[in-house]
Parts: structure tokens; sequence; C-alpha cells
């Protein structure tokens, strides 16, 4: 029974995972770039959540959206200004480019902020509110609040990508930048759009993680960074839905691992992700193949 | 460095190629004289003086070996405190079995590139990015690996036995010299490897991947070899830390599995010169001033160091010796080749169109 | 063959789209050395030449995907040189690119869409695309990865149509189509014309070109070799232009060489 249990704590935790990757699969597909300090983004956007609250005594609801929408604008002013130079200059000062940013943003917050933890200030029963399924698995609703969040998320984001002008062109662009340019397009506006929503997405995981547990200025590279990109290399990049698929393989994985001993959480979730890197980099729903 | 663009070249006569520089032979009396003065300091500077220094090896060793994985072999590793940290723990353990931690410094760089052979068997067919974030990915499991052992520390680490020398003045000294020869047997590594066949093969690489393989180059196995260097150098650094810090401690800050390191070495190596073998010393020097200035602002540094990092790798791609290196011409560590007409004296090159390329203007889409 | 609206070139008519003096490297190599050319309104402008002659660098550098060392592009009497490729295509340059380049993971309308995103004024819709290529109407949601050679090629030039470009170009149509699909894809053109498109066309067939070009241009390494009506160039003079052969006086004059000498590089 414990087993049963893990095995839906790990498909509810996939969600949540696969909230985190959606963006970086966005960012990944769309401009090439790997985005090393994209976990930061999501602490980033934690933090600006505990700030707007504290500063307007908001309900943590309305602060949602607010928050979304600051992340949704930086992400398309960074992605104008320094990711589009660093992209021009190539795939190499990129991820060096990222790298710092990442290292500038971890030590900002630990100057400005210690190294204390932030925790979103959300009703203590509200989180820890459960139901019961027969008479020994428990699961707690704010699970799967996040899980739903994460559907609608992706089904929305397919959708936006599927049948409006901008998700056309997103995925023109994607697909042939120089191409797009011709047709009148700009991409570098068309990537700033991507990025906003990248951002927006990362944005909304990083408050619905800071309300499971606390942030701390590492949690971005400590624990985020590789949930993401475990979550795109399983699920393989492309599909929205293979997202939500690696989020769950990554959650099962590590809810199992737990189960055969405690500290082997963290370390299961790394061997499936080095495993399929190796195996099989294109990931388990991927149509085609990057090289 | 190739012939000016418009040379015409004449049918009938040889062309030669020599080295870039005629007196190589100033360069390394300069370099022993540098060594000689470095190998006396502990008898004329207190040890918090040398203490500062072997901070600075350590990173001009780390600096070195991102700089050849990176500026080189085009591997932008974001793990390499991996290695930094089995280096430190390939001298506890032996020194924990009675072996002097100094004579344990071999083993802890060679064990560190034993371990690189799998490792880079897992990562090699990766592509830039995917490489970086396997090399963190992997950093991160061979630290929560070794944190297993309780028996060599766990999570908060160990003491390093071996080094409760009654002399203290002696093992700072000690501690020194380690870190010098360290640091001049890894920037000698770098510099002999750089101007043999693999320097040739390295660049060729960088400037066209596929024109170089069709060519022959073995190029999986010179990134392979520079993989495997890099990770004994930071092996050898990450040895002469634990000696530093008399202890091996895993993950908290400063720890040496953490990926602090990978950004010193990698904002050294960039901010002084990416793809230079000069260059990582300019960044070390920068590090260890704004270290010692901005000393009791911690994450200051750090923040200042990515900030300087990332306007330079965008602006001046080259870094800090770039810059000197096009307004003076200068050239400590000569790796590159000249290519002669026949025909064609020094004289006649230097009275010409300048040597140095003219950067064409670059397509959009590049 | 059509005429352009005005008859023979005057000279005193104005030039939709002019290159003067456009020198163009691709790193260290020169791919064009010193190219002019002036299309007036109406005409079917053919560009010539052998591989690596310069003609497709030309078009990319029109359309603004290469940035030129020196010269000048003038459309419409205004200096576009230093305008992004999409203002260019925004103002009525539209390319059909070298290789088709649709969006693979499109659908063949999501194609068109994408074209007309950005789309000026004028006759080109939709349906007149649908008419213009009957078999369309019934693939629309049919990715384009799957469709033939000849199939993407009509794709990418309804694409390019649906923008309502004043001055279109095409670049090696015929590359890797069998002869007749060719054929009748060119055979389109009249059509096009009539909605009041100018054509800028280059052709590694020559024969194709000369059936359809009112104006020819052959480049050479990067020079031009000739230029003249179809009407007023043999096969010969062609052919010499076409492979730089040495003793043509035409080539010479271009290259600037005598007939001992090797050609500057």
């Amino acid at each position: 029974m414990a087993w049963v249990s893990a095995i839906i704590q790990g498909i509810l935790t996939g969600g949540l995972y696969a909230l985190f990757a959606c963006g970086l699969s966005l960012m990944f597909g769309v401009m090439k770039v790997v985005n090393l300090a994209y976990g930061d983004l999501a602490v980033v956007a934690g933090y600006i959540g505990v700030g707007v609250i504290a500063a307007t005594h908001m309900a943590f609801l309305w602060a949602i959206p607010i928050v979304v929408l600051i992340m949704a604008a930086l992400g398309y002013v960074l992605q104008r200004t320094l990711i589009q130079a660093a992209l021009r200059r190539g795939e190499l000062i990129t991820l060096i480019v990222t790298f710092g940013l990442s290292m500038v943003i971890e030590n900002g917050l630990l100057q400005f902020f210690t190294a204390n933890g932030k925790g979103l200030g959300v009703n203590q029963s509200f989180v820890t509110a459960s139901f019961s399924i027969g008479s020994q698995i428990t699961i707690a609703w704010l699970d799967v609040i996040i899980f739903a969040l994460a559907v609608v998320v992706l089904l929305s984001l397919q959708y936006y990508l599927s049948s409006t002008k901008y998700g056309r062109l997103i995925r023109a662009v994607a697909d042939d930048r120089e191409a797009a340019q011709l047709s009148g397009a700009d991409y570098r506006h068309v990537f700033g759009i991507a990025a906003a929503i990248a951002f927006g997405t990362v944005a909304l995981a990083g408050m619905a993680y800071g309300t499971t547990t606390v942030l701390y200025p590492t949690t971005g590279t400590d624990t985020i960074l590789l949930i993401a990109f475990a979550t795109v290399v399983i699920g393989g990049l492309g599909s929205l839905w293979g997202t939500l698929l690696g989020g769950i393989v990554l959650g099962v994985a590590q809810q199992v691992g737990a189960q055969i001993n405690i500290s082997y959480e963290l370390l299961a979730g790394y061997v499936i992700f080095l495993v399929v890197l190796i195996v099989r980099p294109q990931g388990l729903t991927a149509r085609r193949t990057q090289s | 460095m190739s012939a000016g663009t418009d040379a015409t070249v004449r049918s009938g006569g040889d062309v030669r190629v020599t080295r870039s520089r005629r007196n190589v032979a100033w360069t390394g009396i300069g370099a022993l004289v540098v060594v000689a003065v470095l190998a006396y300091l502990p008898y004329m500077v207190y040890s918090g003086t040398t203490g500062i220094l072997v901070q600075a090896f350590i990173v001009l060793t780390l600096a070195s070996m991102w700089n050849l994985l990176a500026g080189y072999a085009g591997l932008v590793s974001v793990g390499q405190q991996a290695f930094l940290g089995l280096g430190a723990y390939f001298v506890l353990i032996p020194a924990m079995h009675g072996l002097s931690p100094f004579a344990a410094l071999p083993i802890g760089a060679i064990g560190a590139g034993i371990v690189a052979i799998p490792l880079w068997w897992l990562v090699s067919r990766l592509r830039t990015g995917y490489f970086a974030i396997a090399t963190w990915v992997l950093a991160t499991a061979v630290m929560l690996f070794v944190e297993r052992f309780q028996s060599i520390g766990g999570g908060t680490g160990m003491p390093l036995p071996g080094l409760a020398w009654s002399d203290t003045a002696l093992l700072s000294a000690a501690t020194y010299w380690a870190g010098l020869a360290v640091t001049v047997l890894a920037i000698g590594t770098v510099y002999f490897l750089l101007r043999g066949r693999l320097g040739l093969v390295l660049t060729a690489v960088r400037d066209d991947e596929t024109a170089a393989r069709s060519s022959g180059a073995r190029v999986g196995f010179a990134r392979m070899l520079v993989f495997i260097v890099a990770a004994i150098g930071c092996g050898a650094a990450g040895g002469v830390l634990a000696i530093q810090q008399l202890q091996v401690v895993p993950s908290t800050s400063g720890g040496v599995f953490s990926v602090q390191w990978t950004a010193y070495m990698a904002f050294a190596t960039i901010i002084g010169g990416l793809g230079t073998i000069e260059g990582p010393i300019i960044g070390t020097a920068v590090y260890i001033v704004l270290k010692q200035t901005l000393q009791s602002y911690n994450a200051w540094y750090l923040i200042i160091l990515g900030l300087v990092a990332i306007v330079i790798t965008l602006f001046a791609r080259r870094g800090l010796w770039g810059l000197l290196d096009e307004r003076f011409n200068i050239k400590l560590f000569p790796v590159g080749y000249y290519l002669w007409a026949p025909g064609e004296s020094r004289r006649r090159r230097r009275n010409g169109t300048g040597s140095s390329e003219t950067p064409a203007k670059a397509s959009v889409t590049s | 063959m059509s005429e352009p609206v005005n008859g023979a070139r005057h000279s005193s008519a104005s030039p939709i789209l002019e290159v003067r003096d456009l020198v163009v490297h691709h790193g260290q190599l020169r791919a064009l050395s010193g190219i002019s050319l002036h299309v007036l309104p109406g005409e079917v402008y053919a560009i010539i030449g052998a591989n690596g002659a310069g003609k497709s660098t030309l078009l990319r550098t029109i359309a603004g995907l290469h940035h030129p060392t020196s010269g000048s592009i003038v459309y419409d009497g205004k200096d576009v040189t230093g305008l992004r490729p999409e203002k260019r295509a925004t103002a009525g340059i539209g390319m059909v690119p070298e290789g088709r380049r649709l969006f693979a993971s499109l659908t063949l309308e999501e194609n068109l869409k994408v074209g007309a995103t950005y789309a000026r004024k004028g006759p080109w819709t939709f349906d007149r695309v649908y008419e213009m290529f009957p078999w369309m109407k019934d693939r629309r949601e049919q990715r384009t990865a799957q469709m033939s050679g000849g199939e993407q090629q009509s794709v990418a030039i309804g694409r390019a149509l649906v923008a309502n470009p004043r001055v279109l170009m095409l670049d090696e149509l015929s590359l890797g189509l069998a002869p007749v699909i060719v054929q009748r894809i060119y055979g389109m053109l009249p059509q096009i014309l009539e909605s009041g498109v100018t054509v800028l066309l280059v052709e590694q067939d020559v024969s194709q070109a000369l059936r359809v070009a009112t104006h020819l241009q052959c480049l050479l390494e990067g020079h031009t070799t000739l230029e003249g009506r179809p009407a007023d160039v043999t096969t010969e003079q062609v052919e010499a232009a076409y492979f730089g052969m040495a003793g043509s006086a035409s080539v010479e004059r271009a290259l600037n060489v005598s007939p001992d000498e090797g050609s500057e590089s």
C-alpha cells in the first residue's frame, strides 16, 4: 500500500515538475538556448511573491497573477537584451552568460536576503489539508491542485501555440528563423514573447513550489534546474504532453527510490536522468531526433 | 595566423611554416626566473601572503584547465568541481592510512583522471548545452555518492590527517610549494599540449569541425584527452585545497564539491581571456584582488565577478589579455604558426599589411 | 515570354529595384565583386550562372539575410541597404528561398497563414492561391514535410504571394525538381505578373530562364559577364558568359585580365 501511495504521490509531483519544465522546453525548443539560470528564476519569482504580499498584504491568490506578469515582462526584457546578445555570439557564450547570470542571481539573493529561506506565507490548513482513499492512502489537496494547475497550463499553452498568431509565429521561427524573417516576422520580438511565456510559467511553478517547501537562494541550482532539465530530457523536446510524462516518470522514480531507502530519493532522479541522457537523449516522446 | 587576404601565391618555390615567435628563448628564461622568485618567496614573506598565493595557485590551475576545456576544446563543463572534490578525497583516503598528504597528491590527481574516463564515456556524445547540464548533474551525483560514506566524513567532512606539524611556518611553506609545483606543471602541460599536434587539432575544430574531421583529425580522441587532463589538473588542485584547508568538506559553501569553484574558474578564465593561455593568469590576479578588497562582503565578490564576466564575455570576447594582445601584439606562450609565401621576409611583412586577421563582416545568422 | 508593360527598356523608366556596386564577402571569400543591376516594374529579370557564381548570395543580400561589404540596394527609390530583412519583406520585397524552406512542423495552411501575418494589401488572398493551385484545397491540414518537391515549391510560392509583395524573388526554383514539374511551376509566372508583381529570379537552368525572362544577367565568380534581353544575345555569347571561356571579349572585360594570365582571386 505504501507503494501505491508513493506512486500516486510521484504522479502528482510530476505535475509540478511538468510546470517547471514547459517553460524550459519552450526556450530550448524555440531559441535553442540552455538557460542555466532557469531554476533561479523560479526562486526569484517566489521572493518577489513574498515581497509583494509583504508590501501590499494582499491574499496569496491575488499575488500569483501579479508575480507572473512581473516575471513575464522581465523575461521579455532579459531576452531582448542579454540573452539575444549572447545568442548572437554563439552557444558557448550563451552558456557562459546564463551561468554568470545564475551565479549573480544566487549571490544577489544571498547578499540581500541572507541564507535563510523564504516560504510563501500560506494559510497552514490550506497546505496540509488532505483527503483519504481507503484507509491507508492520504493525498494532500495541494498536490492535486498543483497537478490540475499544471494540466490547465499545458492545455492553454498547447492551444496558444496551435491556434493563435503568435503561437504560429513561435513555431515558425523555431522551424526556420530566416524563412520567418522573409515572411516579415521580427524573430527577436517573437523570441521575446516566447521568453515572456517561459518566465511566466516558471514564475507560476516557483510560486506553487514555494507553498510546498521553503525557497533558499541556492534552491534554483540545487534542485529546480535539474528537475526541469531532467523532465524535459526524459519527456522529450517538442512535446508538451511529453513534459507531463517526463515529470511523472521523474516523480515516480524519486518516490519509489525513497521507498527503497529514504536517502535514495534525489539520487534516483539523477540516475534516471543520466540513463535517459545516455541511452535516448531525444526523450520518450520526441518525433525528431536532436543531434 | 594566415597570410594577408590579398597576397597572391605565385607558383614555383616552397611555402615555409615557422613558429609565430622567433625568440621563445626569452619567454622560457623569463618563466624560469619568475618561478625561481616565487619558489624563494616563503623565505621572504609572512605566511599570510603565501596563504593568499596558494589560493591563487589553486584558482589558476583550475582556470587553466577550464580554459583548456572551454576555450580550446569547446567543452563548457559546469561540473569540474567533481574532480576537485575527487582529488581532495583521493588525498584524504591514503592520508587516513598513514601516507603524507603531500605524497598523496599525485594519487589524488591520477585518481581524478581515472574517474574521468567512464564519466567521459557518459557525456562525450552530448552537444554543448546538454553536455553542460550533464556535467552539472554528474558532479552533483558524485557528491551525493561520496557523501554516503560515513567513514570519510559523510556529509559533514573530515579533518585531513598527517598535517599536525610542530613547525607551522614550514607547513605553510610546504603547502605553498605544493601549490606552486601543481600550477607550474598545469600551465606547462597545457602549453606543451597546445604547441603540439593536439593544439592544431583543437584549433582546426574550433574553426570548422566538419572540415577538421574530414581531413583526418582525431577529434574525439583530442577531446577525451583534454577532458582527462583537465580532470587530473582539477584533482591536483583539489588535493592542494584539502592540504591548505586541513580538512575535506563536501558540500557547504567553500566545500570541495561546491559549484562555486566552477564559478571561480570560469569567471577567472573569461575575465582574463578565454582561449588564451595567458588569460587565466590575468583572470586569477583579478579574482585575488577582488577577493582581498571585498573580503568581508562575502557574496559581493561573486556578484561583481559574475557581472564583470558577463560584460567581458559579451564585449571583449578574448578578455583582458585579448585587449592587451590586440594593442601590443605580445604573446608569452606562443602556440601559433606563421605562413610565409616564397620570397616573403619578416621585414616585408612588418611594412605591409598587418599580420593579424582582419575580421570580415559576419553574416546575420551566425 | 511576357513583355514588360512599357515595351523595350527605357533608360528613363524608373526601376523598382536597384543594386549598385554590391560587394559581398563570405568570411574572407569575396562572393560578389561590384555587382549592379536594375529591375523595371513588370519585368521578369533572370540571373543565371554556374554554381558558386554568387547568384543566391545576391538574392539573399537583397532580401537582407546577408550584409554587403559595400554598395547599396535601392527599392522603390529608397535606400534599404541598412534595413532589417523583415522590414524589407513588409515593404514589399518577397522571396521564395532556395530549397523551399517551409516550416516543417506547420501544415500547408499554417505556412500560408504565417506568410500572411504581415501581409500588405493586395490581390493575393488565400482563395486566389487555392485557385492557382487547386490541389491545395484538400490538403490544407497536411504537414508540408510529407509533400513532394514540386508541391512544396508551390506552397513556398503561395506563402510568399499571400504577403502581396511588389517584387518577388525566386531562388533556384528548379533545384531538385523534375523538368515537367519545373515547367508547370514556371507556367504560373504569367498569373503572378498579371497581378502587378515584378519577378527577379535566379536559375541554374539556362534554357528555362531564357524561356521566361524579359531581361538577363549572367554572373561568373562574382562578376557580371553578360547582360541584355534574351532576344539580343546568341547562344554562344551565353555559353561563353556562363562558363567564362577565355577569349570571349565580354568575359575579359568583366574580369579585367588579358587572355594570358590567370584570373584574379
